[in-house]
């Protein structure tokens, strides 16, 4: 089958399957409550009030259209190569997160829900959730592992002083894995009151589907952008991925444009031959993970194995199903940043354009680095500056060896 | 040719009682000791045994059953401690299936895993995590080694998909008594009667209770109207409180007796 004809049916996926991966796993108690969003969902669609609010709250309220920048003196260290840096991290609360949760956050009030759960990791998603519920007056539960309650105190107290409750998760690895799964137990119990405000286009249908519907934006503004500035289309477009969200946003776009590279960079923490990463395309297996088929990184009984990267947001075992897909049929690269490739690249955006970038993002900024010494000074690279690094202050001084 | 379970359930109904179901995860706190806590509920009179696969990511237990399962994998649990003790269990002539989530046995291969439930003498296996639209290999699997598919259904499945899902079942429907996660609770939901209810209205296949069932009269009122109670965490509990040695191992004998009496006092 053509790349072509497997592109087409992406977007006509029955019960959220893309190939193989995607569907659900998922408990029967969440049959009803994932049929009601992904109704919701498709009727909000076609809906030009719905779409007319949305479009509202992202100009009055996020600030979108998001800039683009042209990095001048990053080109320098990227074989010369034009770097266009999608501007998400000027978003209000600081990353492209805010873009699902508002449109989340309508379906909420739209299924006539008072209460939302969301998981979170480095914090930005929970941070972006607490901001909707403030916004929409809803009740907002926050579960995030310990280790992470920790790792990202900062965040922890925005949630807070936004009104929401933050839930310390003490099972397993204590990291976001694991307030997945104590977010699902959650809405398991209280789903006729709950919405369960996933933040990444992982889960079972129509989560994979749905967030990656609030997240085209990116991309749908960055292609015209580019057009503009340049005249043509970029040769390739990059993000970082964990679970796969502000990565299949700026993609989405740009599928059917079959010059354009997209290119996905996970994190490699030590590097995958250390087994400590979280490389889940370039180091895992197919397999199911938090109600969806993808890649995952597990052993050989399918238990999930822990990951790691000096980012939070990117240390996730699992990663969005369509992600796989694209993947698979050869339309998306993937590959592997290490934690010291990322921290360089954290670095050198700080001194050559003013801009700290999340740590996450800074994986996308390594493999424009990487990917325009390859192709050289003729080449256009169009990044997703997914995020804001005044959450990562702290952990980068430590990297650096600054005294705070 | 009917399984263990399918002759269990075939079994109690003419002696009209509602038969005992009870839990454990494989290698739960050792391998060891998994045998002999389950020879102990069997000794009790526990009709017929659930071994969970215990599993990283247990999304529809609650904290009981979740800090067992860790323990287990920290104790070495795996797919070939979940079928030794499958086939051990099932060598002492009581009926037994293994409660699994879906990417444990995707890992080890659908047809494999259908086929060495079988040759270890198991009688199906409880998939609390997988649709009925994602079965179709599995279904066909089940199918041609003869063992038993049992899905688990809630209070929130509508009565079209209830209908759905059951007509796929075989040996027993596992009923969730609520909506949320397994444990004890002081009393067993109101919603698990109106379940059963509707399940009888579109399959004739055995309906067994599970998720929050713990004492002999939690018990007696839900055989009132099913045909199996499950027990797991109450189990558990007492080991987590007394240990799997004797005492542990006598506590656990009492109660599966308990529980045993509550089934057969149901009117």
């Amino acid at each position: 089958m053509s790349a072509d004809k497997k592109v087409d049916e992406l977007t006509s996926s029955v019960l959220g399957h893309f190939g193989p991966y995607g569907g659900r796993f998922v408990p029967e108690a969440l049959i009803a409550a994932l049929d009601e969003l992904a109704a919701a969902h498709t009727s909000a669609l076609s809906d030009p009030k719905f779409q007319s609010e949305l479009a509202e709250l992202h100009k009055t309220y996020t600030g979108r259209p998001s800039i683009l920048t042209d990095a001048k003196r990053f080109s320098e260290h990227a074989g010369g190569a034009r770097i266009l840096l999608k501007r998400e991290d000027l978003n209000h609360t600081g990353s492209h997160k805010i873009n699902n949760v508002l449109g989340q956050a309508l379906l909420t009030k739209r299924m006539g829900k008072k209460r939302i759960i969301a998981e979170t990791g480095a914090g930005q998603h929970g941070v972006a959730s607490a901001t909707a519920a403030a916004l929409f007056g809803l009740e907002c539960v926050v579960y995030m592992g310990e280790a992470d309650t920790k790792r990202q105190a900062l965040n922890v107290a925005r949630m807070k002083l936004l009104g929401a409750t933050v839930v310390p998760v003490t099972q397993g690895s204590k990291t976001l894995k694991d307030a997945i799964n104590e977010a699902m137990r959650d809405w398991v119990t209280n789903v006729s009151t709950t919405h369960y405000l996933l933040g990444t286009v992982a889960g079972p249908h129509p989560f994979p589907t749905m967030v990656r519907d609030f997240q085209r934006i990116i991309g749908v503004e960055a292609r015209q952008q580019v057009l503009d500035l340049t005249g043509k289309l970029p040769d390739a477009v990059l993000a970082c991925v964990g679970g796969g969200s502000n990565a299949i946003g700026i993609f989405h776009p740009f599928i059917e444009d079959s010059s354009v590279r997209l290119i996905g960079l996970e994190a490699g923490g030590k590097g995958i031959e250390t087994g400590m990463h979280a490389s889940t395309i370039s180091g895992g297996k197919p397999g199911v993970l938090h109600g969806t088929r993808s890649y995952v990184l597990q052993d050989s009984d399918g238990q999930t194995v822990e990951s790691h990267s000096i980012s939070a947001g990117l240390d996730y075992p699992g990663v969005g199903p369509e992600h796989a897909y694209l993947n698979d049929i050869g339309r998306a690269e993937y590959r592997s940043i290490t934690d010291d490739q990322a921290m360089y690249a954290f670095s050198l955006l700080c001194k050559s354009e003013g801009i700290i970038p999340a740590i996450e993002t800074a994986h996308a900024l390594a493999g424009a680095l990487e990917l325009g010494n390859e192709l050289g000074k003729d080449a256009t690279l169009l990044i997703n500056l997914s995020g804001r690094g005044d959450k990562d202050v702290q952990t980068a001084a430590e990297y650096f060896g600054l005294p705070l | 040719m009917s399984t263990a379970l399918e002759k269990l359930f075939e079994k109690t109904k003419q002696e009209k009682r509602a038969a005992l179901i009870g839990y454990l995860p494989a290698g739960y706190p050792n391998q060891k000791s998994s045998a002999k806590i389950i020879k102990a509920m069997i000794e009790g009179g526990v009709d017929a045994i659930e071994i969970g696969f215990p599993y990283s990511d247990p999304v529809m237990d609650g904290p009981v059953i979740q800090a067992a399962s860790e323990e287990a994998i920290k104790n070495g649990a795996g797919v070939d401690e979940v079928f030794n003790l499958l086939q051990t269990t099932a060598a002492l002539g009581t009926p037994s299936v293994i409660m699994s989530y879906w990417s444990p046995i995707e890992k080890y291969g659908v047809a494999n895993f259908a086929k060495k439930v079988a040759q270890m003498g198991g009688s199906g296996v409880i998939t609390p995590d997988l649709t009925i639209e994602e079965s179709q290999e599995w279904q066909n699997e089940s199918t041609s080694n003869s063992i038993n598919r049992i899905y688990v259904v809630a209070p929130s499945t509508t009565d079209q998909r209830l209908a759905n899902v059951t007509a796929k079942c075989s040996g027993f429907i596992y009923a969730a008594s609520l909506m949320g996660v397994t444990g004890t609770r002081d009393a067993v939901s109101g919603n698990a009667r109106s379940l059963v209810e509707r399940i009888r209205k579109v399959s004739d296949t055995p309906v067994a209770v599970g998720l929050g069932v713990s004492t002999k009269s939690q018990a007696q009122e839900v055989a009132n109207y099913a045909d199996g109670v499950i027990v797991g965490s109450a189990f558990i509990k007492i080991v987590q409180e007394h240990g799997s040695g004797r005492s542990g191992l006598k506590k656990v004998k009492q109660l599966a007796n308990s529980l045993s009496e509550g089934v057969r006092n149901a009117s």
